[in-house]
């Protein structure tokens, strides 16, 4: 690792200040949370930051609050490890709960952040290499799609297609979070659906909306509906741990024996969670049926494009959508 | 540089690093602890694995300035606590890896008994799935692990004062002793 300097500020504004600077804003200052995903970033050389700013001196910035409504505020620097044990996110939030429980190793569990989680850096291993000039870094080419693509996108690809490798962020997104993000300027709240960015849409150089010289502050989950139930369910190639190859996160509100609503977001799919409101629109009205799942199935990879290598993403999919469906409404 | 106050294996120490230098990089290169293993150095083995506060953590991903004010324990102090606790010879962990034959080159062994510690320090009578789950992040590319899980087993049984699991060995052998006509 390249040396820098390290900032241990005891307060939120004294962070803010020192992400306020031109040098800074450049992307010479990092921010540190965890450490789990930036200091692979450095230790590859894809970063070398001049200085990074530790936010883990900083008070109050990992507390869980509980509202007497249901709803949760989520501090950015809770770890995995204490969301995943916190007896009311257990109770009010599973999907959330269950995704915490299976990012990486219990070792890297009890560092990593919520903070750091949604703003983890892709894992394709064109842009983990340092000697792949790819169109993440600043080049002219996405080496994924003439190349090796077994993880990557099949849903929203292009220019670039990377997957999104947070677990947290579609299992956020079906419990309809919101972001809160303040900088030395002032402070917005975004929804956390609009807060990751497809390549397309905006800088390829980037996966979500949080400009230079902002934190996450934390996430806020309303409180769910009365007879929601919600879980997520993961992939991975290998059993002990790892990224998803695809997972599903669901919310849904089953009353009588009918799907009144629901959320249906995929992981590891595409370059941001991928809610499907197809899927949505399938189950909307529906009794839980084998055939109504399939349909729900079918309908949340609409428009799915495989590349030379990931075709087996779309099958794989469905088929967790189907077992997610029938686990949850059982 | 930067003076650094670590607390290792519970004694204090002073000692000065960059600020870009993990905890791992200052037990090795610094305190000379070289029980904590340089595997990957990028938080996919767990050969690094160290306790902060009692919970396992991977030294080679904690910057050594985070783990100022935290009680460190590594492999070199188990042996120590176990004596300081009344005990005699290494940790019950360590002595049953040993008989076990967990291990073949050993570089994954330090990281394994310190998860498998903090495991019973929790939980003193886990199920082979919750010993599994507990030592999911640290590989071992020798042993198969099934030595490994079978030794973490039978220091749970010895401090239980429980016969320990019959080995994954020992059926198969008898069978084929009894078929020979051995006893
Ligand atoms: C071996 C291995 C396996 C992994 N497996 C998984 C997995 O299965 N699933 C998964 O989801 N992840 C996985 N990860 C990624 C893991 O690093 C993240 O899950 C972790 O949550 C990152 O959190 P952190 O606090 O350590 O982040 P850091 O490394 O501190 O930060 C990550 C990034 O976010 C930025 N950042 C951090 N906090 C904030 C904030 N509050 N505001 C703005 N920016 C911020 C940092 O500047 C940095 O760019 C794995 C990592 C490793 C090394
Ligand atoms: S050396 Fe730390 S995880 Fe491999
Ligand atoms: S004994 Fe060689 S890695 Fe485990």
């Amino acid at each position: 690792m390249k040396a820098f300097k390290l900032h241990n500020p005891t307060d939120l504004e004294s962070a803010l200040a020192l992400l306020d600077t031109p040098e800074a804003r450049s992307g010479a200052t990092r921010v540190l949370a965890g450490g789990q995903d930036l200091l692979t970033e450095m230790k590859e050389h894809l970063a070398e930051p001049d200085a990074l700013v530790n936010l883990k001196h900083i008070p109050g910035l990992d507390q869980v609050h509980a509202g007497a409504d249901g709803s949760l505020e989520i501090g950015a620097l809770c770890t995995l490890a204490a969301l995943e044990e916190h007896a009311e996110v257990a109770q009010r939030l599973p999907a959330l709960a269950q995704a915490a429980g299976v990012v990486a190793s219990a070792q890297i569990r009890s560092q990593a952040t919520l903070g750091g989680n949604l703003n983890q850096r892709p894992r394709c291993w064109y842009f983990r290499s340092e000697h792949a000039p790819c169109l993440k870094k600043g080049g002219t080419e996405c080496f994924s799609y003439g190349g090796m693509s077994k993880y990557n996108a099949i849903l929203g690809g292009g220019p670039s297609y990377i997957v999104h490798p947070s677990d947290l962020a579609p299992a956020l997104v079906a419990l309809g979070a919101s972001a809160e993000i303040v900088s030395a300027k002032g402070s917005r709240t975004v929804a956390l659906e609009k807060y990751f960015t497809l390549p397309s849409e905006s800088d390829v150089k980037r996966e979500t909306v949080l400009q230079p010289g902002e934190i996450l502050r934390r996430v806020l989950v309303p409180a769910p509906a009365a007879n929601t139930r919600s879980s997520y369910t993961k992939f991975r190639e290998k059993g002990s741990f790892d990224f998803a190859l695809a997972s599903v996160a669901l919310a849904l509100v089953l009353e009588g024996g009918t799907i009144r609503s629901s959320r249906v977001v995929l992981g590891g799919v595409a370059p941001i969670p991928w809610r499907s409101k197809a899927a949505e629109a399938a189950l909307e009205g529906g009794q839980p049926s084998r055939a109504l799942f399939e349909k729900a199935a079918a309908a949340s990879v609409r428009g799915a494009e495989a590349l030379a290598h990931n075709g087996y993403k779309v099958p794989l999919a469905k088929g967790l959508v189907i077992r997610a469906l029938e686990e949850l409404c059982a | 540089m930067r003076v650094l106050h670590l607390k290792v294996n519970g004694d204090d120490l002073e000692v000065a690093a960059p600020d870009h230098w993990t905890l791992l990089e200052v037990l090795r290169y610094r305190l000379g602890l070289t029980g904590s293993k340089q595997g990957c150095d990028k938080g996919d083995c767990g050969a690094c694995t160290v306790l902060l506060e009692g919970k396992p953590v991977l030294a080679c991903m904690t910057l050594a300035g985070n783990a100022q004010g935290r009680a460190i324990t590594t492999i070199e102090g188990l042996m120590p606590a176990h004596i300081a606790r009344g005990g005699s010879g290494p940790d019950p962990i360590q002595a049953a890896f040993d008989r076990c034959g967990a291990l073949q080159c050993g570089f994954c062994q330090p990281g394994m008994i310190l998860s498998a510690r903090a495991l019973l320090d929790r939980n003193q009578a886990p199920t082979r799935a919750q010993i599994r789950e507990a030592l999911s992040g640290n590989l071992c590319r020798c042993t198969g692990y099934t030595q490994i899980f079978e030794a973490v087993e039978l220091a749970v049984a010895e401090s239980l004062g429980v016969a320990p699991a019959p080995r994954a060995w020992e059926a198969p052998l008898a069978e084929s002793r009894a078929a020979r006509g051995e006893s």
